[in-house]
């Protein structure tokens, strides 16, 4: 590679975006660990980071819900369970259990990585429809949580051209 | 002494952890040592390699070397310099 080609390609490097906004609209182990992972990554990797917590993804940042996160058996094809059997009664626990167990040895749990983000400087922030909807208030929220804010707050970051946005 | 040859001031072994821990871990780490001292790391996830070589891209540290032996699991070894 010539000096030229490397300082080019230096300098579109200098045009990444660096402000990842993430929205988070589940709360089951499988929707929420990966945009945790990717909101941690990218405050280790300098990048400004804002999560948005809508539906039941709000569940996370719920004082009395945020440790509750599950995993459901039925309606996932990939689950080694027929959906007849996921139906039964303790089933939705028993995979959770399971899931849980494993992850256990290479990850921290979801409230230890809510915590940790937050050390980090990532923003999170309650959706205020959904808080509306669930009949929830500014004292139900976990401690640190950034902000309440709807739509067009949410806007404003995902139309910045320095702002990547993914929705999970 | 040659660069890659520069004594480590820190040792992060992050052997047995997968994504995220490692680049965690190394952007932890990196801040424990002065700007112009080398970080050694050392892991197992596979995905270690693109993932701290896009992480030192992205955060302008530089990765010295980076290399990888045969056993099994395979140990990726790295060595970062702080840059600021």
């Amino acid at each position: 590679m010539t000096l030229a080609t490397q300082q080019s390609k230096e300098a579109e490097r200098g045009k990444k975006a660096n402000h990842l906004v993430l929205v988070v609209t589940n709360n089951t182990i499988d929707k929420v660990y990966p945009p945790m992972i990717l909101a941690t990554t990218a405050a280790a990797s300098g990048m400004e980071v804002d999560i948005y917590f809508t539906f039941w993804g709000l569940k996370l940042l719920d004082k009395k819900g945020h440790t509750r996160t599950k995993i459901a058996p039925v309606g996932n094809p990939a689950m080694p369970m027929p959906n007849i059997m996921g139906m039964l009664p303790g089933m939705t626990a028993m995979a959770t259990k399971m899931m849980k167990g494993k992850i256990k040895k290479y990850w921290p749990t979801i409230p230890e990585m809510m915590q940790q983000a937050k050390e980090m400087g990532v923003r999170l922030h309650a959706c205020s429809p959904t808080m509306g909807l669930m009949g929830m208030s500014e004292k139900d929220l976990i401690p640190g949580t950034t902000s309440i804010c709807g739509a067009s707050t949410f806007l404003d970051w995902a139309t910045d051209p320095n702002s990547v946005t993914i929705f999970t | 002494m040659a660069i890659s040859e520069a004594k480590p001031a820190k040792l992060l072994d992050t052997k047995g952890l997968l994504c995220p821990a490692p680049v965690i871990k190394t952007s932890q780490a990196v801040k424990q040592i002065e700007v112009g001292e080398v970080l050694e790391v050392v892991a197992t996830d596979p995905g270690s390699k693109p993932d701290l070589t896009s992480w030192a891209r992205m955060t302008g540290n530089e990765l010295i070397s980076m290399s990888e032996d045969q056993g099994a699991p395979k140990v990726y070894k790295f060595r970062i310099r702080r840059m600021k």
